[in-house]
């Protein structure tokens, strides 16, 4: 992203302020900006529900329609995660096909979800081979102030934790759909957790100005019982291996609190 | 990923091609094999094949992506339609499109980009068979096309993936061990800066196993980095004695 966002001397403002331990808006390098998930926003997708971080804003949608199994899962259902950098956003987001960050960060969360085995998905299985339910996660991004990879990893478990399915029976192959909802099949949580490195400091959650100074970007997702199950290097820097090893350690932990303020 | 049977390593600890948990497929390395590229380089490593070619530093089209303070690397990865089983559409897919930026992102942190303002260094990765991994080889034989280019960097890159299998830490997925395996952990790294410039993770992995899995990855990395300099000298060599027989 270019620095029009942000001045040069605001960038250099930032980076010496963390150098020695500080930062823009007064938080500490591994705290959190206030985080808030409603679910529920929309009523006609089947699961759905916005997270904030700070001014970061994500709205993410669960569709599910019948479809066709993958040749090499034909007894399960099949999920797949889309982005959308909506240009209301941002400045700096154009409408038009997806981009390579917004093709990253669905595919990063679609990894979290799908490694952590979030859905049942061999529940999700009508005729075996023949017929599954397709599981559609859509991520809407409606104001980007940094860290879009965990504002969409929580919107999207917190639409898939608030999505109702259809009854049905199946007849002939046909599926035949009877009153009333079940709920979607979910039963791990995993929590994506993004740091920058910045002047040689590690930081939790950058926002919007720290992304535009940061030389790399690094994402771990944890699931329910503290296990790694995604990981993301980003940016034009690079890392050591310690400072690897310090964010998932710091991760893990961290991971844990914010599952308990969402689920 | 799915858990499989154990079958991915037998009772002796020996892998489904052969190889002993911590070794790495056979691998061969050629830089200059494509005359009008700048920069080019190919690699051999078990079924994997793959070409990379540089061009540039050049004028950057469309002009408007040029940056004032330094060089525009861009990266494309791609795979052949008949590079695998089934034939794979030539269109760009999304896992494509991200491995071209992970690769990019990778190679960055190397190369002396400033020194070329204005201009952009076009690097190609075209895999013609693929057989796991080959985003870690796409990025060992890209570094070498670099160097070949004559494109000045801070340290030649080497990628290589580890995970977990059967059970155990491995070193090098191959194909049937990166689909049916437990976790893949694709590295990058650059051995004289310890530095990494590549990191993924998918599977399920305890932070310790992670750690091993990073290590046993480095470990791979730091031998493929002996062939990549063997390589690069074996040519400026066999250039040499070329002039002096003249």
């Amino acid at each position: 992203m270019s620095s029009i966002m942000v001045s040069r001397i605001r960038q250099r403002q930032i980076a010496q302020l963390i150098a020695s331990g500080k930062r823009l808006d007064g938080r500490g390098l591994t705290d959190y900006r206030e985080i808030k998930v409603e679910p529920g926003i929309i009523e006609k997708a089947e699961g759905s529900a916005m997270a904030y971080i700070g001014r970061t804003k994500v709205l993410a949608g669960v569709k599910i329609e019948t479809g066709e199994p993958f040749s090499d899962r034909p007894n399960e259902g099949a999920l797949t995660v889309n982005s959308e950098f909506v240009p209301l956003a941002s400045p700096e987001f154009e409408a038009g096909p997806p981009g390579e960050e917004s093709i990253e960060l669905a595919r990063v969360v679609d990894r979290g979800i799908r490694e952590s085995k979030a859905i049942e998905l061999e529940k999700l299985c009508i005729v075996p081979g023949k017929k599954v339910f397709v599981v559609f996660v859509d991520v809407y991004v409606l104001n980007h102030d940094g860290n879009l990879i965990d504002a969409a990893a929580l919107a999207s478990l917190a639409a898939l934790l608030n999505t109702k399915m259809f009854n049905y029976e199946v007849q002939d192959d046909e599926v035949k759909i009877l009153p009333g909802f079940t709920q979607l099949p979910v039963v791990n949580y995993p929590i994506a957790l993004t740091f920058a490195e910045i002047n040689g400091k590690l930081i939790l959650d950058p926002g919007l100005d720290e992304e535009e100074v940061m030389d790399a970007r690094f994402t771990v997702t944890f699931e329910k019982s503290g296990k790694v199950c995604a990981m993301q290097k980003s940016g034009r820097g690079a890392f050591t291996k310690e400072r690897i090893l310090e964010a998932t350690k710091i991760g893990q932990q961290k991971a844990e609190e914010i599952r308990r303020m969402v689920i | 990923m799915s858990q499989s049977a154990g079958k991915l390593i037998d009772e002796n600890g020996i892998r489904t091609d052969g190889r002993k948990v911590d070794e790495l497929r056979p691998m061969k390395l050629s830089v200059g094999v494509l005359s009008n590229a700048d920069g080019s380089a190919y690699l051999e490593q078990g079924k994997n094949k793959i070409l990379a070619a540089v061009y540039g530093p050049r004028e950057v089209h469309p002009r408007h992506l040029a940056l004032p303070d330094r060089a525009l690397l861009r990266c494309r990865y791609h795979m052949a339609p008949f590079s695998v089983e089934e034939r794979k559409s030539p269109a760009p897919s999304r896992r494509e499109l991200e491995l071209s930026k992970v690769i990019r992102e990778a190679l960055e942190p190397t190369i002396f980009l400033e020194q070329y303002p204005r201009t952009s260094i076009d690097l190609f990765v075209e895999v013609l068979q693929a057989h796991g991994g080959t985003r870690c080889a796409g990025i060992t034989v890209a570094s070498l096309a670099l160097a070949d280019a004559g494109i000045p960097m801070r340290d030649l890159v080497v990628a290589c993936a580890s995970g977990k299998v059967g059970g155990k830490i491995v070193l090098d997925l191959n194909d049937i061990e990166d689909k049916e395996g437990e976790a893949d952990v694709p590295v990058a790294f650059m051995p004289n800066l310890n530095a990494i410039t590549l990191l993924q993770m998918d599977g399920l992995l305890t932070i310790e196993e992670f750690e091993k899995a990073l290590d046993i990855a480095i470990e791979g990395c730091r031998r493929t980095y002996a062939l990549q300099k063997e390589t690069l000298k074996a040519m400026y060599v066999a250039i040499k004695e070329g002039v002096e027989e003249e």
